[in-house]
């Protein structure tokens, strides 16, 4: 096909978390994106959540933003209420046909006011909430939905007219038609997440019948300080505070009976996050776990456990409840279970079942109409090597409809298949979207200010703490605050809305938002003012939910007062703020990756694929990194193989250059304009870096006898014996999380537990009369990785479960290991006497992490590992623009989420790459050149070598000091070295800076609280 | 560490001293302090309410006037964040903090004040816990050292 046949858009189906990040990643590299969501509204499941782990940032908050940008993204047209009915055509140019069906409301008339919702007189359960709470059948989905339109429910709604009258925007249209609409892409992403298991299968749990058994998503809503009891934790029987409440685990996970023998990934994190919040929500809460294996394998996610027990005393029951009955009288349940041995009875307030996830209802549907493969579970096949792949060309697939898996490696796998998608049409990139506009900006020189100041409740984030009104009526009373309001959320799409529409009404020049933190929110805000034609800087935060709110949670006199004084001294830098103008930097679509191993190959291929010049820079002699190491992969496929394969497209492109046994000297710039130096003298020139180092396994010499004994070796040292037929012997022993899960490495090395069956299995197919011990602390084969275990325990490998504080003792006598263990589950001594001590040793940072870093600007965790921007919604990004990261550079992982992960890199990376120029801050030193003398004290305080010294243009026998904007990174380092006040930092000015000293030490108005502070 | 652990509620007065909030300014560069300031808020971590955080984008930007404008104002304490040595956004800036810092203790001992209230910390992104230490040690250490003499301003 031609490339001029290609179609510069994407379809993606589902609106999920999953489906925005495809969305926003695609149409900022220069796609137009049709998302189609089944729901009137986007946001799936994570819009139900309260929290998330394992930082318990609120799941609104951090989706709001991402909610507002898909919503309002030019480039992103967004088909709700529908399904796919035909696809036709092959990748590179589909014809896709949609069904939408009709919300019988006109959403360009609605305006989302909701005043026809509170005159319809027929009520319906909210599925949002889980059937925990009424809705009408006019409606929208929860509070903060995008698009914000209502839509008649069809099979409630009685034709009674209330709402069209009642209606001023005459939006409702009862005789609204379904529509078909036919759509022209060049790829299809497929993320329509999953479903929970129907826990009324699970008879003996009485879900369904029994009014205080839960799921554990109706617990969200139940924690939700939208759901039905605001955020108290009380049971749906008699609305009393439940003080035992039980969590019961792999409830339609691990489990034959019901025919889901996978395990679902993530119900252990989230079943103690809903413990934790539930203690912090409500303190009288106590609640158990009955788990079988504690699965806590991503990262950081051992830290969690250990504040759960330890700092919440979350009580942690190792057993498979038996069944569940109940008391008519009280409600409470009654669970029968073995623990230590013993059948057990014990009664609790009540149950929350930890549903696993199914794969969607609609998943055959889509298989059919795409013509794509489904595994044995009903999830979309994918294979190893090629993640996001489905088994037809052209049709890519993220999130939980491939595999059960968490927030972070979904958004990753989403923003991996966004690539994959853009590379069949990036010849048509840029085809079919269009610019953004934004109204011309209003001159604001010389006026008064007029302060606009919204006041966030966060729900009841700072609602629950802060008097919200009192600060919102204290704003007002502020000099120059013209208006003020307060909101259940400001940062969701109605609220822009608001503040576009308040800033026209009351003449607004200047706003200001107190809620959370800049860090997350400010460009949102600044974005919203900017459509209302001010200048983004004449925007200012008051952070009054995670530096108070939050934090002075049994304050809330002091918590407001603080409120009202951060609100008064941002409304004082308010009064000053000036517009400033961006400026642009153009872009070199270049890139540098850092690490030739799996993941760096891949993000090679892929960029260069799609066009860009990428240089890969390796410190060994050759690609391939660990997965060289790796031997057998459980699946079946060749690592070796793959990497060989790999190698072969590397060399065939023209735009990848390889620099091997290369180490980096420095990296400089910003990005879009970065000069890396190597050892040896090469210069690179690059817009991105993608930082791909790998990691390696933790060498655990003296522990076990390690490095004294020839046969105790670790895992891959193991398997490469054991691919090389060397490793002959009768019994084998395998000791679990060696150097993790231990003081200093708290965390899990996710891959050990899976590598182990690998390595079990392949000693039983050639031996099965070989004796294989596993001991282990819990077993983490997480996700379809679960068949592993099982395959290994049906070959007959033995078990052995001990604890952290009886860990096996290793001895040798005569020559001959002995092995001697307490088993925790029957309580008994073992003695064993394997050939080989495998020890499952734990996967660690690379040490030149510590050098990378510096020259990127880059955090790390404390085991090494580098820190993303955000754990849960930017798992690739670095919060310095332009830097990227995946695979173990990232924490402990299995080949296909690093190449996962390395695609999303590439997709991230993509949204630059693909610009000629970048808007840069506007943040950056100037220099009055009246007032400078051109003493140059100033011009070592700049770390960029921005500043010069230089002739002065108009009178060359003066000096002056000139600044380079386009390598000032505005950190004003240099500002407060001026000895003659020459030099200003724009956005943060001196008086600027001093009118927020002056503000905080201002009383507050009211004639009673001077008194009373007064001294 | 609990969240509860390090800080309870209302204000403690030290021996023989009337019990005082204090007013307590923090400067907070925007890569690494601030961040760990709202990682200590969404790790719920508890502290006292008696200070203001202004935020700069690097802590080197803390003119030794705007510390001198702070005290002279009324505050009975300035404390500046910033990334830790060798962690800095903007490279070397938190050297210069350092140093501007160090000269400025000993010259707000001449107008009469304690140099223990002004202090520099470093705290990084990662460091919610930090922040909260800092903040519950400096205001202890203020309500010790008791009112500003400039308080309520000059």
């Amino acid at each position: 096909m031609a490339a001029t046949d290609k179609i510069g858009a994407v379809m993606v189906v589902g609106g999920g978390i999953a489906g925005m990040q495809s969305a926003l990643d695609l149409a900022d590299s220069g796609y137009k994106v049709y998302l189609v969501e089944k729901q009137p509204s986007i946001g799936g499941t994570m819009a139900q959540l309260d929290k998330t782990f394992p930082t318990n940032d609120c799941a609104m908050c951090i989706m709001a933003p991402k909610l507002v940008a898909t919503g309002r993204h030019h480039n992103i047209d967004l088909i709700t209420n529908a399904e796919i009915a035909i696809v036709d055509g092959e990748a590179g140019n589909f014809t896709v046909t949609v069904k939408q069906k009709s919300l019988r409301v006109d959403p360009k008339k609605c305006t989302g006011c909701g005043s026809c919702a509170q005159k319809c007189p027929i009520e319906a359960l909210n599925e949002y909430d889980e059937n925990t709470k009424i809705r009408k059948a006019i409606y929208v989905r929860y509070p903060q939905a995008v698009p914000l339109v209502y839509s008649i429910d069809q099979e409630r709604c009685i034709g009674c007219g209330i709402c069209a009258e009642e209606c001023k925007a005459k939006a409702v249209e009862y005789d609204q038609k379904d529509k078909v609409l036919e759509v022209k892409v060049g790829s299809i992403i497929l993320v329509p997440g999953f479903d929970e298991f129907n826990a009324r299968l699970k008879t003996e749990y009485g879900y369904g019948v029994f009014q205080n058994v839960a799921t554990s998503i109706e617990f969200e809503r139940i924690m939700s300080a939208t759901g039905p009891y605001m955020g108290t934790i009380l049971r749906p029987s008699d609305g009393d505070i439940p003080e035992k409440i039980a969590f019961i685990q792999c409830v339609g996970s691990r489990d034959e009976h019901c025919g889901n023998e996978y395990c679902s990934s993530v119900c252990c994190m989230y079943a103690m996050k809903e413990a934790v919040i539930a203690k912090e929500h409500t303190s009288q809460v106590k609640p158990s776990i009955f788990f079988m294996d504690m699965r806590a394998f991503g990262k950081e996610f051992d830290e969690y456990y250990i504040r759960a027990e330890k700092d919440y005393g979350i009580r942690f029951v190792r057993s498979r409840v038996a069944s569940i009955s109940e008391d008519p009288k009280t409600k409470n349940l009654t669970l029968k279970y073995v623990a230590d041995g013993e059948p057990k009875e014990e009664v609790f307030n009540m149950v929350v079942l930890s549903v696993g996830l199914r794969p969607p209802a609609d998943a055959e549907h889509l298989s059919r109409v795409m013509k794509f493969r489904l595994n044995d579970d009903g999830f979309a096949q994918t294979e190893v090597f090629s993640p996001v792949d489905t088994s037809r060309s052209g049709i890519y697939v993220a999130g939980a409809f491939s595999a059960p898996k968490d927030i972070p490696m979904t958004v990753a796998e989403a923003s991996g298949a966004a690539a994959k998608a853009s590379t069949v049409v990036s010849s048509a990139r840029g085809t079919l979207v269009t610019k953004k506009e934004y109204p011309a900006e209003k001159n604001v020189e010389g006026q008064e200010p007029r302060i606009g100041v919204f006041v966030c409740h966060c729900g009841v984030n700072i609602g629950s703490v802060v008097k919200v009104n009192e600060v919102m009526n204290y704003a007002k009373t502020l000099p120059n605050v013209v208006y003020s309001e307060e909101n259940l959320y400001t940062c969701s799409q109605d609220a822009q809305e608001r503040i576009k529409q308040k800033i026209e009404e009351h003449k607004l020049n200047r706003v200001v938002v107190a809620s959370c933190t800049p860090r997350t929110h400010e460009p949102l805000f600044q974005n919203t003012i900017r459509e209302a034609g001010l200048n983004p800087y004449l925007f200012e935060m008051a952070n009054i939910r995670d530096q108070c709110s939050w934090i002075h949670m049994h304050e809330p006199k002091a918590a407001t007062k603080k409120s009202k004084d951060l609100v008064r001294m941002a409304v004082a830098k308010s009064r000053l703020l000036e517009p400033l103008q961006n400026l642009t930097l153009k872009v070199n679509p270049a890139a540098l990756v850092v690490g030739g191993g799996v993941a760096g190959m891949t993000a090679a291929i892929e960029l260069a694929k799609q066009g860009f010049k990428v240089h890969l820079v390796e410190r060994e002699k050759q690609l391939g990194g660990n997965a060289l190491k790796l031997h057998y992969l459980p699946s079946g496929d060749d690592p070796t193989a793959f990497v060989k394969q790999l190698e072969k497209e590397i060399a065939a492109d023209k735009n990848i250059t390889v620099h091997l046994g290369a180490k980096i000297k420095s990296i400089d710039g910003y990005v879009g304009n970065f000069k890396t130096a190597l050892e040896g003298g090469k210069e690179i020139e690059h817009g991105i870096v993608i930082l791909t180092i790998g990691g390696q396994e933790y060498k655990p010499q003296g522990e076990y006898l390690y490095g004294k004994n020839k046969d105790v070796l670790t895992l891959l040292e193991f398997k490469d014996k054991l691919h090389k037929g060397e490793a002959k012997g009768n019994e084998y022993a395998f000791i679990q999380c060696v150097g993790s899960r231990e003081e200093g490495h708290p965390n899990c090395s996710r891959v050990c537990c899976t590598g182990t069956m690998t390595a079990a299995i392949e000693i039983k197919k050639k031996d099965p009369n070989a004796k294989v011990y596993v001991l282990y602390r819990d077993i983490r084969t997480y996700g379809f990785r679960e068949k592993y275990y099982k395959e290994a325990a049906r070959l007959g490998v033995t078990f052995i479960r001990f604890e952290d504080d009886e860990k096996p003792k290793v001895e040798e006598k005569g020559g001959k290991l002995e092995v001697k263990v307490k088993d925790e589950d029957t309580g008994k001594e073992m003695h064993l006497k394997p050939d080989y001590l495998v020890l499952a040793a734990g996967t660690r940072a690379q040490p030149d992490a510590g050098e990378l870093a510096p020259m990127c600007k880059v955090p790390q965790t404390k085991e090494g590992f580098f820190l993303e921007a955000h754990m849960k919604l930017r798992p690739v990004d670095f919060a310095t623009e332009g830097i990227f990261l995946a695979g173990l550079a990232h924490g402990p992982k299995f080949v296909d989420e690093s190449i996962s992960q390395a695609l999303g890199a590439v997709a991230r990376a993509g949204t630059i790459l693909s610009k000629t120029e970048l808007e840069a801050e506007g943040i950056v030193a100037r220099i009055d050149e009246t007032l400078c003398d051109g003493c140059g004290i100033c011009v070592p305080t700049c770390e960029y070598k921005a500043l010069d010294v230089m002739a002065d243009k108009k009178d060359p026998k003066k000096k002056i000091v000139e600044v380079n904007v386009g390598l000032c990174k505005g950190c004003g380092a240099c500002v407060g070295s001026c000895p003659a006040g020459a030099l200003t930092q724009m956005g943060y000015r001196d008086s600027q800076i001093y009118a927020m000293i002056d503000a905080m030490f201002e009383y507050e108005k009211p004639k009673q609280e001077v008194k009373q502070n007064e001294h | 560490m609990s969240t509860e652990a390090a800080h309870h509620g209302s204000p403690t007065a030290s021996e023989g001293e009337k019990a005082f909030d204090p007013k307590l300014l923090v400067f907070c560069c925007n890569w690494c302090s601030y961040a760990g300031a709202d990682l200590a808020g969404v790790s719920r971590l508890q502290m006292p309410p008696y200070f203001r955080v202004i935020r700069v984008m690097c802590s080197a930007r803390v003119d030794p006037e705007f510390v001198l404008r702070a005290f002279e104002r009324g505050a009975d304490g300035v404390l500046v964040a910033g990334c830790h040595p060798a962690d800095c956004h903007y490279i070397g800036g938190n050297y210069r903090t350092r140093r501007r810092i160090a000269l400025l203790k000993m010259l707000i001992q001449q107008f009469g004040f304690d140099p223990e209230r002004l202090k520099l910390e470093w705290v990084s992104a990662g460091e919610g816990e930090k922040f909260q230490k800092t903040i519950v040690e400096f205001t202890n250490t203020v309500k010790e050292l008791g009112p500003s003499p400039y308080r309520g301003g000059v």
